[in-house]
């Protein structure tokens, strides 16, 4: 009987050898990047995300901002030239999950913080078609209406604790208090106004 | 990298295509044995397995497809060799460029384009901002950097929305002189308009707006705007100056004008009195280069100046 005859006439035996020689990539690429002090060392500055800033984050990942919205800038100068400093690992090291992405059908948001103003976002959020004529973006007027209770937040950093992004009993603390009754509207802006502003390259 | 990282990349990585080929070979040994006795005979060998009265042929695999596996794996042992790839291994150095790296190719990439935009904006950065606005070819490229940068708040065509100025008319916030415009894109600006509300009160909010309404020229109610003359000059002439006129450093607009930049209805003017207006143009010291700086002032410059190209 041949090598190949006994594997496909043993599912059991296939699968492990398919699991195994599928694995390589993933053992290879992927592992050693969780030890590597290159990936795991915040840069400089980088701190976890406040209250506010973290409803907001949670308020984007609901809202699905990250199925149209990328926010990693690839090292090509195209990119480079129109979203600034290509992204590096060291930014993310307290994203659970990570918000990179795949796909693009608007712009790349890795580095929007403070490049509209304020006003600017929540017109844009409220109707994007009031400040650029030809968006195909959806509105998003409810979360002028909706606020948040801040019910939830210190367990959400909590959560983020315990997978090791550092906030303090302190964070806890004043999590609810500094949340409660803000706008969701508010807490996005706030979250997209933080974006990718420890890092800068001028083009 | 560590090296016990490096050490299990280098392993992994040799492993996998060592048993690439091994499967390849292994097989391919097989197939040509049966190949030969297919000469012999006569006959194509089977796999055994039946099916329906269907059986499965066991041919070699074509060989061109076979070869085709062995030069992938030339190439990955070739690419492993000259890229970085082999945990710690950094690659082959060309000459005097260091190994391949993705920054590297980014960085030489930005070195080149600067190289050829220097020419051009160069020259631009030393052409004084008014004699650049008469050159029609620094102006395309002036508008096309607007176009990226500025339409979105200003419109494409300059002309503004309701919270963000028009550019296009001699009506300037904080000044339309080349260095003021300068100033304003590279250190952005902040308006300090404070909320009135709470301190003044719905009667004289409504006894100021007359007020304003009738410096600027229009239609108003005469007994309130006497009343909100003293709340003007007690309250807004310190930034709005006591002619109404405004005061550019501080980007007071002139409210003698009648251009408005939250609209000029008496129920918007009572609005903006009322909650402040704090409107933010953003800085773009850290996302512009200088170059580029003033040849959009030029070009912002040009929009207001009838003589300058467009």
């Amino acid at each position: 009987m041949k090598g190949h005859n006994i594997i496909e006439q043993n599912i059991g035996l296939m699968t492990v050898l398919v699991v195994i020689a599928i694995s390589f990539g993933g053992l290879v690429e992927i592992l050693p990047q969780f030890f590597l002090k290159e990936t795991t060392t915040p840069i400089e500055g980088l701190k976890p995300l406040p209250a506010l800033q973290l409803e907001g984050r949670d308020i984007y990942i609901r809202e699905g901002c990250h199925v149209c919205h990328t926010q990693m800038i690839r090292p090509l100068r195209a990119e480079v030239e129109r979203y600034g400093h290509y992204s590096v690992a060291g930014e993310s090291v307290y994203e659970h999950p990570f918000l990179w992405g795949s796909k693009r059908t608007g712009p790349d948001l890795a580095r929007v913080g403070k490049r509209y103003s304020d006003d600017w976002q929540k017109a844009h959020l409220f109707n994007p078609r009031s400040v650029v004529p030809e968006s195909i973006m959806p509105s998003f007027p409810w979360l002028y209406n909706n606020k948040l209770d801040g019910k939830h937040t210190a367990d959400k950093m909590r959560a983020l604790h315990s997978v090791g992004v550092p906030y303090t009993e302190e964070d806890y603390a004043g999590a609810e208090k500094a949340v409660k009754g803000i706008t969701e509207m508010d807490a996005l802006v706030a979250y997209l106004q933080q974006l990718g502003i420890l890092l800068t390259e001028k083009r | 990298m560590s090296n016990v990282w490096s050490l299990w990349i280098v392993v992994l990585t040799i492993t996998n295509i060592v048993l690439l080929l091994w499967v390849l070979l292994a097989n391919r040994k097989q197939a040509v044995v049966e190949d030969d006795q297919h000469d012999s005979h006569d006959e194509v060998k089977t796999t055994g397995h039946v099916y329906d009265g269907i059986e499965e042929y066991n041919n070699p695999l074509p060989r061109w497809w076979f070869y085709m596996f062995i030069g992938t794996i030339i190439y990955a042992a070739g690419y492993l060799i000259v890229y970085p790839g082999m945990g710690a291994y950094q690659g082959l150095s060309f000459g005097k460029n260091k190994a391949w790296t993705s920054a590297s190719q980014l960085q030489a990439e930005q070195v080149q384009a600067q190289v050829q935009y220097e020419t051009t904006f160069g020259e631009f950065a030393k052409t004084p901002i008014p004699e650049l606005a008469n050159n029609v070819d620094a102006m395309k490229m002036g508008s096309r950097l607007f176009l990226n940068n500025c339409a979105v708040c200003h419109g494409a065509d300059a002309s503004g929305n309701p919270g963000y100025p028009n550019l296009t008319d001699k009506d300037w916030l904080y000044g339309g002189s080349p260095e003021r415009i300068k100033e304003t894109i590279t250190l952005g600006r902040k308006a300090m308009m404070p909320a009135w509300g709470a301190a003044l009160g719905e009667t004289n909010i409504a006894n100021v707006v007359e007020f304003v309404l009738k410096r600027a020229g229009r239609e108003h109610d005469k007994t309130k705007a006497l009343l909100g003359e003293p709340v003007f000059a007690k309250n807004c002439a310190v930034c709005h100056g006591a002619d109404g006129k405004g005061n550019q450093q501080v980007g007071a607009p002139n409210l003698t004008d009648d251009v408005w930049l939250y609209g000029g209805e008496p129920q918007e003017l009572r609005q903006t009195l009322r909650n402040g207006r704090n409107g933010v143009m953003p800085a773009h010291e850290q996302m512009l280069k200088p170059e580029r700086i003033h040849l959009l002032a030029a070009y912002v410059y040009s929009l207001s100046h009838e003589d300058a190209a467009q």
